[in-house]
């Protein structure tokens, strides 16, 4: 769509929306069409307790989102998200096979094991100054080898106890999964860190221009360290909520959430190359994504046909509006 | 500086890469229990090959400062093509890796169009058409399966006059029509000169489009090479999602560890070839060593973040703090 069609169609839209970024709005409004098809496919997909078992399917990869979107924001990207899903599940899983003390800390046993991938990942970014994609394509594998040692290869025996079943699939508050209300939590406690505090200032700032933030005095490497700490540290933590919802970890349980982490948040409009991105446009990608597949199992498409529709999709809906400006 | 010293220079990355090479292959086969036999060769040459056309494919598109995480995905596709088309007769197996040929080079072309025409960021264009690329292998080879022309395969992974592997001779003439002529090219100097800098590039004139439309066509065509090789030797097709995954990272690896600078406009893909076959014998250092196999995963992730790591001896080079932050 050229600037000025776009101008002439924002200067009519009412205020709230002119101030909308169109990408969001664009996401939801392909929310509204999926629905829309979807009900005409079966009747039950309007019904709420069909939305809310795809909002607490949604919070898994919400909460994995959650961290590749502050990885994208400073334009880097987060390609270990497979094995710290896996290993966060695992390793939880794990500790809660010590007696009752190691029930206690699984959970953040497992998160704290996915942090510690981050840290690496953080240390060769923004201190080695190597690539993110490469380094986190390295610790994906050496995750994978950790595992791969660890589990013999073949998928562990613990299973996750009740507390990390509760987190996923209970209901504290009636008729809300807990899973729904776990993302809710942190996506509100991204909004808050990403608009009100410092920190998040700075992640927005690196993602612009890393050099104009470290002049203005942010210590970037820092920040940068601790943003794919955090990342690290959501994936894993997002792998111990898959764990309690199928009640076991599994090996590769990760890696159908690295395409969608990423296709989720660059949907919602974030910009690959950093600086620029809201959280609520991460939750439209996300729910986005969930209905996309919902609609595609409920239709009953084989794996090869949902992967190509997947591709092809990403890739148009960044056609319509992810492009890199043109350098001439 | 002496004209030689020059050369030196600039084919350090590639010197390193064969340096190291050279090394892990005789501790390996001094280790090994059969020694150096041609058997031994012919083996670890087959393995290294395949992974030799996919580091080719990458560097292609590494060099113009770009990044293709979908070429595993297209090695993969084209087994799975290569099982059911290159069959029967002599006329028939031609067509065959001819078609599997062309479809590498059209995955390669899609993936260059949208990145050049598209604008949009090779790491996300090439995921999503990774994906795509696998799903249509899944449905060309829902299970593993098919068959090859096994007098072609045999005689690509055997042996030539007894002793040279046969897979090494391909690795080389591919280098031969490929590589030489397309680096020596325009085309090939401007895929150098966009990713060196891609705004100096333009203004010199240089046709940049073009050039990078080549280089991932080309990516996609050597791909398929190795896509071929890989159903040469185990005669069947399978759509491998790991596997996929791991060519496309030990692709990355074997670029890195053959001097190519991941920021583009650096190396060449003789120093990924070496790089490949290096990383493939330490892959299998742990083999003669009679480690568990449970540990190969982790030895190569080691391997691979230690090599990755080196690249940040370049820090040590800046005098401005901001040198950082390119």
């Amino acid at each position: 769509m050229s600037d000025t069609a776009m101008e002439c169609l924002t200067s009519r839209m009412p205020k709230f929306l002119k101030r909308a970024d169109p990408a969001v709005v664009t996401a939801f409004a392909c929310i509204l069409i999926l629905l829309f098809l979807g009900s005409l496919y079966s009747s039950s997909f309007l019904s709420p307790a069909y939305l809310l078992q795809q909002l607490k399917v949604a919070s898994f990869l919400g909460v994995i989102a959650t961290g590749m979107m502050l990885v994208i924001l400073l334009g880097h990207i987060d390609l270990s998200v497979p094995w710290a899903v896996a290993m966060g599940a695992m390793m939880a899983c794990a500790a809660a096979a010590y007696g009752p003390v190691g029930v206690a800390l699984a959970v953040p046993f497992g998160v704290l094991c996915g942090m510690a991938i981050g840290l690496v990942n953080g240390i060769g970014v923004a201190y080695l100054r190597i690539p993110a994609m490469i380094v986190t394509l390295a610790t994906n594998a050496v995750a994978q080898g950790l595992m791969v040692v660890y589990t013999g290869g073949y998928s562990p025996q613990d299973s996750a106890p009740d507390a990390m079943r509760y987190l996923a699939t209970g209901f504290t508050i009636p008729g809300v999964p807990n899973a729904v209300v776990i993302w809710a939590l942190i996506g509100a406690a991204t909004v808050f860190v990403l608009t009100r505090t410092s920190f998040g200032r700075a992640v927005y700032g690196i993602g612009n221009r890393e050099r104009a933030a470290y002049l203005s005095g942010i210590d970037t490497r820092r920040v940068v360290m601790i943003a794919f700490a955090i990342a690290g540290g959501l994936s894993a933590f997002g792998g111990v909520l898959l764990a309690g919802y199928a009640s076991k970890a599994s090996q590769s349980m990760g890696d159908e959430y690295l395409l969608p982490a990423i296709a989720a948040v660059v949907l919602g409009g974030t910009s690959i190359l950093g600086g620029r991105g809201s959280y609520l446009g991460t939750v439209a990608g996300v729910i986005l994504i969930t209905l996309l597949q919902s609609i595609l199992s409920v239709m009953q498409m084989p794996e090869a046909g949902r992967q190509i529709i997947y591709g092809v999709v990403i890739v148009v809906m960044l056609l319509l509006y992810g492009r890199t400006p043109a350098n001439r | 500086m002496k004209e030689w010293r020059f050369w030196v220079a600039e084919q350090r990355g590639t010197l390193l890469a064969l340096g190291i090479f050279i090394v892990m292959f005789i501790i390996y086969t001094s280790n090994h229990p059969a020694g150096l036999t041609a058997n031994v060769v012919q083996t670890a040459s087959n393995k290294g090959v395949l992974l030799a056309f996919v580091a080719m494919a990458q560097t292609l598109v590494v060099l113009t400062a770009g990044i293709d995480l979908s070429v595993g995905m297209i090695f993969i596709l084209t087994n799975c093509l290569a099982s059911w088309l290159v069959v029967g007769t002599g006329i028939e197996t031609a067509l065959g890796v001819t078609a599997v040929l062309a479809s590498g080079a059209l995955c390669g072309a899609i993936n260059g169009a949208i990145v050049i025409f598209g604008r949009l960021q090779p790491i996300v264009t090439t995921i999503a058409t990774g994906a795509v690329y696998f799903g249509v292998a899944l449905l060309l080879r829902p299970f593993p399966g098919g068959s090859v022309n096994e007098d072609l395969a045999d005689a690509l992974t055997g042996r030539l006059f007894g002793v040279v592997p046969a897979s090494l001779v391909t690795l080389l003439a591919v280098v031969l029509i490929v590589w030489v002529p397309f680096s020596r090219s325009v085309l090939g100097r401007a895929a150098y000169a966009s990713g060196s800098s891609e705004v100096a590039a333009y203004m010199s004139g240089m046709p940049i489009r073009r050039a990078k439309f080549a280089a991932y066509t080309l990516a996609g065509t050597l791909a398929a090479i190795g896509g071929l090789f890989l159903t040469f030797f185990t005669y069947t097709g399978e759509a491998a999602y790991a596997s996929g995954n791991a060519y496309t990272l030990f692709s990355i690896a074997a670029v890195v560890l053959g001097g190519v600078s991941l920021y583009g406009g650096r190396g060449s893909a003789i120093g990924a070839i070496f790089g490949a076959l290096a990383f493939r014998t330490i892959g299998d250092l742990l083999f003669v060593f009679d480690f568990d196999p449970l540990w190969q995963p982790l030895f190569q992730g080691v391997v691979l973040l230690f090599a990755v790591s080196l690249g940040a001896f370049g820090l040590f080079r800046v005098r401005n703090k901001l040198e950082w932050f390119q």
